[in-house]
């Protein structure tokens, strides 16, 4: 074994550099941030956000001439793939990346947080993400979750002398150490099932029936349970009012999105790569993840009083949402559509969610609350702001000609489909809950038209270009998906099915 | 070789670290029951590879030495912020955020 291993490591293996210049664009940045600060010190400062937002554009280069380039990439014995799946999914991370970073930039500087860490932590995590959307192996996975993840726990505490944010940091810490540990158990038995760390070859051992049945179901369910935490899924969403709150709001906004769509992609290649041949496994567990998540998210948003929680459990909620189509990703000639859907749906909620942040963020930098009374008669002093986020609740609630009805269309569709007990029975819980959504999304919206500013307080909202952009953005792409969804939809259209399955 | 003695040692790790996360209130004791899950783990990865003479266990079980490293050094650096603001880590008392 010892001369096994010194032949591998004096041989480097064939790498195509173009496959992985995006992380190597981003790494650079990264680089380039810490070393600003180290020679330029606090001059340095004025320019860390400007410098982190070009990075990320940077980055979105070599994806567009990979994207162009067609032809599907595999790296290092097929632990590493870049396909069309992987590319758009980088192109969202990259989007939600970009528009925190907007986010951010005055909200850092003008509380006087560390700056270049801040920024510097926040492109390591993004690195993670876009590591994470080509990972085909238990090994990669692994590693672009802790890269995700570790940079992330650090940003929630980044308040360091309030104890809010302490919390709010070390609960998301344990909880996500913890469910990364087990998610790892579950790795580990996998990895003995099949004598391979590849999902190409896990997907073999397991649909070939020759393993034990009570142990590929144990470690499955240890896997997705330790990335259903990454997504909030209920039961696994208890961190996530506690730490939406703690954390500084353009972090709220990151974890929302960003970490949580690479949850989202580590649970499809899983599945369609790995374990797709084990639908009776995964097929209920992920029903029962979705129709909990809708149901409780939604019954709990009810009754909040703080924007950034009801957020937090309207998330929750989506993320039943988002994982419903999954539920019956088994079923014959569903699966590339369900995968699809997801990934559509991915796109649209980073958009609209982000968005949705990006007003709350601008309101609270004049009332410095988030308290849903504060938000009262915005439209009286901050009319474009209402009709901003307005517009994101009625997309997040699914309502046309906005992004978020396509995407809750395409649910239903795949749901219904689907032709047996299961799939109609979700179908029927989504429709009762996108009801009740709409109730809490138009209670917010009815405060900001309808209610008095608290004391009679009408002077404008201080807003910066970086948040202007910011909301164009995002109102610019939930548009797009509602509008001609057909179009937009075609770059969302992936498969993974022809590796594993 | 017989792979059940080493499977049963990481059974039992594994749930002495998920016992002790749940029942712990000290953040520091938390934190050395988690590290006992991820030894758990390792054992399994060394004990699967040396059984199927694979190397990808041994490579990824050092891979998880190496990233828990980084983990605990966050995770106690969070640990000392508590303490400096709150002198106490008792993990019960962090209950500022309810609803």
């Amino acid at each position: 074994m010892t001369a096994q291993l010194l032949a591998l490591a004096f041989e480097r293996p064939a790498i195509d550099w173009h496959a992985v210049a995006p992380e190597l664009v981003l790494l650079t940045a990264g680089c380039l941030i810490t070393l600003a600060d180290v020679i330029f010190l606090e001059k340095a400062r004025s320019f860390t956000a400007a410098l982190a937002g070009l990075g990320v554009l940077a980055t979105a280069i070599p994806l567009i001439t990979l994207a162009t380039s067609g032809a599907d990439r595999v790296l290092f014995g097929g632990a590493y793939v870049v396909d069309d799946f992987a590319l758009i999914t980088k192109a969202i991370f990259l989007m939600a990346g970009y528009v925190v970073i907007l986010l951010s930039t005055n909200y850092v500087a003008e509380g006087d947080y560390w700056e270049n860490e801040y920024y510097g932590l926040l492109l390591a995590s993004l690195m993670g993400m876009i590591m994470m959307a080509s990972s085909r192996d238990l090994i990669s996975i692994f590693v672009a979750l802790e890269l995700l993840s570790i940079p992330a726990y650090l940003m929630v505490a980044w308040r360091k002398g309030d104890a809010r944010s302490n919390e709010a940091g070390l609960k998301y810490y344990l909880m996500g150490v913890f469910a990364s540990a087990v998610m790892l158990y579950g790795m580990s038995l996998l990895f003995g099932l099949a004598g391979s760390t590849q999902l190409t070859d896990i997907a073999a051992a397991v649909a070939s029936g020759a393993t034990s049945t009570s142990a590929t179901t144990l470690a499955i369910v240890f896997i997705i349970a330790g990335f259903a935490f990454k997504v909030s899924a209920a039961p696994f969403h208890t961190w996530a009012p506690d730490v939406y709150e703690g954390a500084p709001t353009p972090v709220t906004a990151f974890l929302s999105v960003a970490s949580k769509a690479a949850g989202f992609v580590a649970i499809l290649q899983l599945l369609y790569v790995g374990f797709y041949g084990r639908a009776d496994v995964y097929e209920p567990l992920i029903w029962i993840l979705a129709a909990a998540s809708m149901t409780l998210g939604n019954l709990v948003a009810l009754r909040q009083t703080n924007i950034v929680r009801l957020m937090a459990y309207s998330g929750v909620a989506q993320t039943g949402f988002i994982i419903a189509p999954l539920a019956v990703a088994g079923h014959a000639g569903l699966g590339d559509q369900a995968l699809s859907t997801v990934v559509t749906y991915l796109a649209i909620y980073a958009a609209m969610n982000l968005g949705a942040f990006a007003v709350i963020i601008t309101l609270s930098r004049k009332t410095g609350s988030a308290e849903l009374s504060s938000f009262g008669g915005a439209f009286s002093y901050a009319p474009g702001l209402t009709v901003a986020m307005s517009f994101f609740l009625f997309s997040l609630a699914g309502i046309p000609p906005l992004g978020g009805w396509f995407a809750k269309f395409e649910v239903f569709r795949v749901l219904t489909s689907a032709g047996d007990f299961w799939g109609y029975s979700l179908a029927v819980i989504a429709a009762v809950n996108s009801v009740i959504a709409l109730y809490y999304y138009a209670g917010i919206a009815r405060r900001m038209w309808a209610d008095d500013a608290p004391e009679g307080d009408l002077a404008p909202v201080p807003t910066t270009p970086s948040l202007v952009i910011a909301l164009a953005i995002c109102a610019g792409v939930t548009l797009a998906f509602g509008v001609v969804p057909q179009i937009v939809a075609r770059f969302t259209d992936v498969s993974l099915l022809a590796l594993g399955g | 070789m017989f792979l059940n003695q080493f499977l049963l040692l990481s059974v039992a790790l594994f749930a002495i670290g998920v016992y002790g996360v749940l029942a712990r209130r000290n953040g520091v004791m938390v934190l050395m029951s988690i590290e006992l899950i991820l030894n758990a783990v390792n054992i399994n990865l060394v004990s699967f590879a040396a059984f199927t003479e694979n190397l990808a266990g041994e490579v990824f079980a050092l891979f998880v030495i190496a990233v828990a490293a980084a983990e605990v050094g966050v995770g106690l650096a969070m640990i000392m912020l508590l303490y400096r603001n709150r002198r106490n880590i008792d993990l019960t008392e962090l209950d500022l955020m309810k609803g």
